[in-house]
């Protein structure tokens, strides 16, 4: 499978790349190649129309993609292990039906979490919702930072249905992009997975029906947290990805291309113990993801596994598509090849599902836990 | 009226017109009685080789090269083969009731295998041969003719060559042992019932030929671009079935009658230099001694030294 998604990644994805993150926009041709490779569903089961695969071959999946356009990789890991697992575990057997073949062979998911006064904070959100006396529900706020809104149809909103009872109030609903009241606002120019849209979107009394509700009522935040914990297993591999990335078209340059004082610049041993420092660091990183995996398979408790491969791997992205771009020298400063665009893209591995100071507070918590007499 | 026939098969190089060329073969063959059943049972030999973007190193004792923790693939002419089966059941003009990949080699082939199902083959047979002991193109062409046969076979879709060993032999010799026709290079398969049309490139123009079930066609890289597995395929390729066969079953011996010698780099490239023109290279080739004669023809035609230094097939205009 690794060697399927590989290839694909490299002869289709590969030669956009460049003019995507410069247009600043997926190329539909790409997502719909991602439906036909059945990367859109992969943990889908075949009765649905998906692969019927597990948790591992997403991740796969994803950082292969990553390996060759992070911004790529994060469609199909937002779409994958945030929207089609939240119905798949709490959807009922209608809206499994609905939704999941769609999902997983046409149409782009997102999931709507942030809001402009509520990131971190996640559950200090304020989008409201508000039942009606047909039974359905009405939903009405302004979400940010959506990942693939340009492209779904499909929109997970948490909104809060009872803001008296706190977080404890929210709950999850499906929006679809035509329904009435629904608009993208804005798409925001960003450093890095530039292809990636990313907007706020609004929910102007969003009037959606009672089966949309996703799961019951007043587990949203439940929802949330246990997608997010998950979640971040894939951005920890869409990093790690990305970094191994980073690393081979820097290695194949040093050691094939350049060379400067007669020999390749990859022969000098200043350059090779960074080169293999780097590699070092991420397999140590592509070991924490796969473990982190491995747990949440295995039914294990994998939180705090899953934030420290997140932590760790956004790190290693960050500090190894950095160095790559040193390694090239001036062609690694040019928008030309990716070294400078994987680094670029690097920097979101460390804010979203999540920052890098909530990873850690995350960890700090459980050891502490664990570790209190 | 058959012997008549048969002389003008023996005529076909003189004539020039393809037109004429195709009535002859369609008359020719129009002769042999129709034993066909009308469904396509295709067989896709399927060869394990070390992966085309690998460079290959030989091995310390210079007899081979190593291929120990290197990465191999599917042949890339035999995924050629494989789309090309599945895209004759997707075209549904002719039914296809089998595809079967078949290949001799070490254990690790059934991943080979797998790559074939995944891509649409519905099953496979593997013969298992030692990794150290491979079998020569014969041994290959004796055991497709028993598989042919057994499985009833009735089109042989087969790589023009495996990318390791470069033989491009195997095709053929099976045509010979099998008695059917064969096509080979093919660029454009089409079949419409029994009939089967194939094209092939050649220096200048196409060479279309027709023949009818069962026959072999080799295939060449211009024939379509193989898909990649995709995802619920790689599952569904986990349920089929791979058979295990060993030679003794179809009575085929793998013993090997070429012995390697030596195996050995390529002397590495010298740093080229470059030239202002036509006659720039043309004295430059004089002067290192690489051409012993070159006329510049106002025709494409070739230039060679007895003992092969160099072949330039070249017009000025082509040239320049
Ligand atoms: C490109 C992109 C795509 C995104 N996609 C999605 C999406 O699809 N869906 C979605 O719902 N959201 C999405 N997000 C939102 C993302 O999850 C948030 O940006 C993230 O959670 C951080 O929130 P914030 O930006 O409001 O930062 P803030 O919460 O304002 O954080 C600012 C700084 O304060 C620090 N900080 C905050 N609280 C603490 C604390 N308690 N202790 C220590 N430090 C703290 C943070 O670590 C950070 O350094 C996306 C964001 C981006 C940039």
């Amino acid at each position: 499978m690794k060697e399927s998604v590989s290839k694909f990644a490299d002869s289709e994805v590969g030669p956009k790349v460049r003019d995507m993150d410069e247009a600043e926009s997926m190329d539909p041709s790409v997502v719909e190649s991602l439906f036909e490779q059945g990367l859109m569903g992969i943990e889908i089961p075949e009765e649905y129309g998906g692969a019927g695969m597990n948790f591992t071959a997403a991740i796969v999946g994803i950082e292969e993609l990553a390996r060759v356009d992070p911004s790529v990789s994060v469609l199909c890991d937002v779409h994958n292990t945030l929207v089609n697992t939240a119905i798949l575990k709490w959807g009922s057997a209608a809206m499994k039906k609905k939704y999941l073949p769609k999902l997983a062979t046409e149409t782009v998911g997102s999931f709507c979490l942030s809001e402009p006064a509520s990131g971190s904070d996640a559950f200090a959100l304020k989008t409201r919702a508000t039942k009606t006396d047909s039974g359905s529900y009405r939903i009405s706020g302004s979400k940010m930072w959506i990942t693939n809104a340009m492209e779904s149809g499909v929109f997970i909103v948490f909104a809060n249905l009872e803001p008296s009872k706190g977080y404890k109030g929210i709950s999850a609903f499906i929006v679809e992009k035509g329904d009435r009241g629904f608009s993208i606002a804005k798409k925001e120019k960003k450093l890095g997975i530039r292809a990636s849209s990313t907007c706020v979107v609004n929910f102007d009394d969003v009037e959606v029906p009672a089966e949309n509700l996703l799961g019951k009522v007043g587990e949203g935040y439940k929802y949330a947290i246990g997608l997010l914990n998950e979640g971040r297993i894939g951005i920890a591999a869409q990093m790690t990805g990305l970094a191994l990335g980073a690393w081979e078209n820097a290695a194949k340059y040093v050691w094939n291309d350049r060379k400067q004082f007669g020999q390749l610049v990859g022969s000098f041993q200043g350059m090779q113990h960074q080169l293999a420092q780097a590699y070092t660091e991420i397999c140590a990183a592509r070991a924490m993801v796969f473990n982190a995996a491995r747990k949440k398979e295995a039914g294990e408790d994998f939180v705090m596994d899953a934030a420290m491969a997140k932590l760790f791997s956004s790190q290693v992205a960050g500090r190894v598509s950095g160095q790559a771009i040193e390694w090239m020298g001036g062609m690694g400063f040019v928008r030309e090849g990716i070294a400078e665009k994987m680094w670029r893209d690097s920097k979101i591995g460390a804010i979203y599902e999540g920052t890098s100071n909530i990873q850690l507070t995350t960890v700090a918590k459980l050891l502490q836990k664990e570790y209190t007499t | 009226m058959y012997s008549s026939q048969t002389n003008k098969c023996l005529l076909i190089d003189f004539w020039h017109s393809v037109a004429e060329r195709e009535s002859a073969v369609r008359g020719r063959l129009e002769c042999l009685p129709a034993r066909m059943s009308k469904s396509l049972r295709i067989l896709v030999p399927v060869k394990r080789v070390i992966d085309y973007a690998i460079k290959p190193r030989v091995n310390k004792s210079q007899t081979g090269i190593d291929t120990a923790g290197v990465k191999h693939s599917l042949n890339p002419f035999d995924e050629l083969s494989i789309e090309e089966a599945v895209r004759l059941r997707e075209r549904k003009k002719t039914p296809v009731s089998d595809i079967l990949a078949f290949s001799a080699g070490p254990a690790k082939c059934a991943d080979t295998l797998r790559t074939a199902m995944a891509m649409g083959a519905d099953r496979a047979i593997h013969v298992e041969v030692p990794e150290d002991q491979p079998l020569e193109p014969l041994g290959v062409a004796k055991l497709l003719k028993a598989v042919a046969e057994k499985e009833e076979s009735n089109l042989v879709l087969v790589g023009k060559q495996a990318i390791d060993d470069d033989s491009g032999q195997t095709g053929q010799m099976l045509a010979g042992l099998l008695g059917w026709p064969q096509a080979t290079q093919a660029s454009k398969v089409e079949i419409e019932g029994e009939t089967v049309t194939v094209t092939k490139e050649v220096d200048g123009g196409v060479d279309t030929v027709r023949a009818r079930l069962p026959m072999i066609i080799t295939t060449d890289l211009r024939l379509n671009e193989p898909r990649y597995a995709s995802l619920p395929n790689i599952m569904k390729a986990k349920k089929k079935k791979i058979e295990k066969k060993t030679l003794e079953d179809y009575g085929v011996d793998g013993r090997r009658r070429l012995k390697t010698i030596k195996v050995e780099e390529p002397p590495p490239r010298k740093g080229g230099g470059k030239v202002q023109d036509v006659d720039g290279m043309i004295s430059k080739l004089k002067e290192l001694g690489k051409i012993w004669a070159f006329d510049v023809l106002p025709f494409p035609s070739s230039v060679s030294r007895p003992d092969g230094f160099l072949t330039l097939n070249a017009t000025r205009s082509n040239l320049e």
